[in-house]
């Protein structure tokens, strides 16, 4: 009984699993009828859809789905026939049909039953559908609809979609993918493939082993550090083994659970054409990166805020059809997702067509909720006006529609992105449209972190919000810190910089020694920079994030514990409850200074690039910093030779290197005798390529930049894109992904 | 403590300090891989801090699918004890110790509370922090 009840409840589960990609897909399906494009197939896959999920209802003995999915199926099958023509209404009816279908095939996921929802209404609807345009065919609709039953399956055996259709209804639904899998149809054939070769598996079993692989790392760690340079070669040689398949392993598995962005994305053509249809617009869209990858819980936490920023495009960004022409736009307003890769980030750009953001009654609103005084705004930039549309309560929408306009949305959309380690940035031209970056990491079950020490404890800081990093001397601490009020503030190349002691926010008696020098973290919280000043700085380290007990869940300050090398438990701090914490300590006079501080920020400024300026023999070369990875300095006699290609062991992995003077022709500084010495410190710029790292030698590293440049393109030399002037010195662009190549 | 409510029993561990944490939670120990957050018995219990705490033992247990550890001075004996001689808490105990003791066992010679583990955790909804007072713990 119990193994009988057991079978059941599997068979259910994967009903509800396959109907719901099913009806994604169905949706999909109409949609595409609608605008016209469909090929042969469209309304055979929608109906053979609508006939799987109603015949392996049936089987498990939900009647309710059955006859809501057969009137459907009735609709379907006509209008496959082409005995129906159909116009925007049967187009809607359809997507309401699927949705009736999904809230009860939800239900039955959730409680088991169908949900006391009515669809009568519904049902009568694609009836008077169905029987109005065929009804000299068919006559009385309540006869017609018996009618259909034989008539279905009779129809299908001369269509190529015969084995799958009819399959589920004598055999169970676990066997829909098998039956899909073989089967022969052309167009059908490449996802058959994939589901021959594809298993599902279960999300929370993905999630175990990637628990495990992070307590692998974790061990690994250990071991690495315990294995000091005087044991064993043997045993040294197994820990780097263990050591690189562990890497390895934690490679493969963060794949498994990366998903392509289109998942999400799929669900967008309906929301905006239900959007366009009860607004009374006309949008296109225009999806580019469908298949850029990223770790499930980010998509996940990615999805709402997409759909926000998106229904703010369309209910204010676009304009109505015959505005867009009386502004000599085309009538069809345009929105494009684009996804990508990016220094081993993810971006993500949402960008209209629509007559973008007035940047005049943003600033009227924000002055009017008492967000910046008259002052402030008389000296502000476009670009920190734009940014205010993050700010709670400030929204451009004249009136409020139940779509948006309520004023608390970028906020959160911000909130909810830097959450997870991202950032957004908005960029808007009044007339032209609006565009809106997120930038998001590719994975937070295993992150970069810095190390700090701060009392007798340490703590992770996630790599993602960290800036910089600045060694203030003892003798110096004086000098450098001034203080406004009780705040203290640090000028960081002319910018007040405010500080934060991390020892006084978490309320540690242990106070740090004057004479010592002072480390700072340069942080980024909500496109706000502090420095949060420690005691020490460790190293950075890959830390496997593990979530706090529910007795700390209201500790806004960490976002969660790891386990270090030495098997100690470090806390995490959360960069975003920090700031708020250290904010709401400290509110009052200093709130408003410290916003303008904010949005003064550098990095809210898009046109200027952050750029390393090297020194390669006499010229000066800079590299994005968008690009680079880190910094390291290594003894020139670690430099190993792989055929022709010099490479070093660097975290782990085998990194090739390239000596940018040799590559570029340019004698480099260094003496013949220099050249020999195996101690000699070279500096080396790691660059974060798309699959792995280059190693990029350079003579010496002069400084870190953020300036306006034009880049003048220069045709000839490989590896550089262009000159530019660079702290008025003519300095070379590199072209990372073309000295990659040329490395190759 | 129902025997099955218990996970393993270790030793003393190295504690990580959770600043700005409840007083009663005194930090993180590293078991086998999981992060425990350790509660105080004593301090929960408004007892007197321990001078020697080299003798401590962390209690493990799961509550709602979580591990928690609580830290006590020593563990006495697993007995078996027939239901007839357990009894309602009586209702003039302290309310500090009242809310997480579900029962009172009866022994020859004295008596045990049993302790419900899902209860400790909810400690914040009592008045906290638990300031560390020098008072006598009436149950004790």
């Amino acid at each position: 009984m119990a193994i009988k009840e057991e079978l059941q409840k599997q068979l259910i589960d994967e009903l509800v699993v396959e109907s719901l990609e099913g009806l994604d897909a169905f949706d999909h399906e109409i949609l595409v009828l609608e605008t016209g494009e469909q090929t042969a197939d469209t309304w055979n896959n929608a109906f053979r859809i609508i006939h799987t999920i109603k015949g392996s209802s049936g089987c498990v003995g939900f009647g309710k789905v059955e006859s809501v999915a057969h009137v459907g199926e009735s609709l379907l099958a006509v209008l496959r026939d082409g005995s129906l023509t159909p116009d925007s209404n049967t187009f809607s009816s359809l997507l309401r049909y699927s949705d009736a279908l999904r809230e009860m095939m939800r239900s039955i996921g959730q409680d088991g039953v169908e949900g006391s929802a009515d669809h009568s209404q519904l049902v009568s609807d694609i009836q008077a559908l169905h029987s109005g345009l065929t009804g000299a065919k068919h006559g009385n609709p309540a006869f017609g609809f018996f009618d259909e039953e034989p008539k279905a399956p009779e129809a299908l055996s001369d269509t190529p979609m015969d084995a799958p259709t009819a399959a589920p209804l004598a055999a169970t639904t676990a066997d829909k993918e098998d039956t899909n899998a073989s089967h022969p149809a052309g167009s059908q054939a490449p996802k058959g493939s994939i589901s021959d070769s594809a298993i599902r598996v279960d999300v929370s079993q993905i999630d175990r082993l990637m628990n495990l692989v992070g307590e692998l790392v974790l061990a690994r760690n250990q071991i690495v550090q315990s294995t000091g340079q005087d044991a064993d070669p043997a045993h040294v040689a197994a820990v780097q083994r263990v050591n690189l398949i562990t890497s390895e392993l934690q490679q493969s598995v963060m794949k498994t659970r990366m998903q392509p962005i289109g998942n999400v994305w799929s669900k967008f053509p309906r929301i905006i054409r239900d959007l366009c249809h009860e607004l009374g617009k006309d949008v296109a869209l225009v999806m580019e990166g469908n298949e850029t990858e990223l770790d499930r819980t980010i998509i996940e936490a990615i999805k709402d805020p997409m759909t926000h920023i998106i229904r703010n495009s369309i209910d204010h960004g676009i304009e109505h059809p015959e505005q867009r022409v009386a502004d000599g736009k085309p009538a069809q307003g345009r929105l494009s997702l684009r996804a990508f890769h990016e220094g081993g980030q993810v971006n993500i750009e949402i960008s209209d067509d629509g007559h973008g953001i007035d940047v005049g009654r943003v600033l009227q609103k924000a002055i009017q909720r008492g967000v910046v005084t008259q002052e402030q705004a008389a000296r502000m930039s476009q670009r920190e006006m734009l940014a205010l549309v993050f700010l709670p309560g400030v929204s451009t929408a004249d009136e409020v529609t139940n779509v948006s306009g309520r004023g608390v949305g970028m906020d959160v959309v911000r909130t909810n992105i830097e959450k997870i380690g991202g950032n957004v940035d908005l960029h808007s031209e009044q007339g032209k449209g609006t565009t809106i970056r997120i930038k998001i990491p590719l994975t937070l079950a295993i992150i970069p972190a810095l190390v700090v020490t701060c009392g007798d404890d340490r703590y992770a800081i996630p790599a993602a919000s960290l800036v910089e990093l600045v060694r203030i001397e003892g003798d110096q601490v004086d000098k450098s810190v001034e203080h406004i009020h009780d705040a203290p503030v640090y000028r960081l190349r002319g910018n007040l910089l405010p500080l934060v002691h991390l020892a006084k926010e978490l309320e540690l008696t242990a106070l740090r020694h004057e004479e010592e020098a002072m480390f700072l973290v340069v942080l980024q919280a909500e496109g706000r920079q502090f420095g949060l000043v420690v005691d020490g700085i460790n190293d950075t380290e890959e830390i496997v994030v593990k979530p706090l007990g529910k007795e700390m869940k209201g500790l806004s300050v960490y976002a969660g514990a790891t386990i270090m090398g030495d098997g100690k438990v470090a806390l995490i701090l959360d960069v975003l409850g920090l700031a708020r914490r250290a904010m709401l300590l400290d509110e009052g006079s200093r709130q408003s200074a410290k916003d303008r501080d904010g949005i003064k920020a550098p990095d809210a400024d898009n046109e200027t690039r952050s750029l390393l300026v090297a020194r390669v023999g006499a010229n000066r070369i800079a590299i994005p910093v968008s690009c680079i990875a880190r910094l390291e300095e290594i003894p020139a006699g670690k430099i190993e030779h792989a055929g022709k290609l010099e490479v070093i062991q660097y975290r782990g992995r085998i990194m090739t290197v390239v000596r940018l003077a040799s590559v570029l022709g340019i004698p480099d500084g260094a003496s013949p005798a220099e050249s020999a010495d195996s101690e000699r410190l070279l500096a080396l710029v790691v660059c974060a390529l798309e699959t792995s790292n280059l190693g990029v030698i350079v003579d010496a590293i002069e400084d870190i930049v953020e300036e306006r440049i034009q880049i003048e393109i220069r045709e000839g030399q490989r590896g550089i894109l262009g000159s530019a002037v660079v702290q008025q010195r003519v300095t070379d662009l590199l072209d990372i992904k073309e000295l990659a190549r040329m490395a190759a | 403590m129902a025997v099955l409510d218990v996970q393993e029993v270790v030793r003393q561990q190295e504690i990580t300090h959770v600043p700005l944490a409840p007083g009663v939670v005194r930090g993180l120990i590293n078991l086998r891989g999981n992060i425990v957050s350790t509660i105080d018995m004593r301090r929960l219990l408004k007892m007197p801090p321990l001078d020697d705490e080299s003798q401590s033992i962390n209690v493990i247990t799961r509550v709602a699918g979580a591990l928690v550890s609580l830290l006590v001075d020593h563990i006495g004996d697993v007995i078996e004890a027939p239901d007839d001689r357990f009894e309602p808490v009586p209702s003039t105990l302290g309310s500090e110790v009242k809310h997480i003791i579900t029962r009172v066992c009866k022994l020859p010679g004295n008596l045990l509370m049993i302790l419900n583990p899902e209860r400790i955790v909810e400690f914040d909804r009592v008045n906290l922090p638990v300031p560390i007072e020098l008072h006598k713990d009436r149950a004790a």
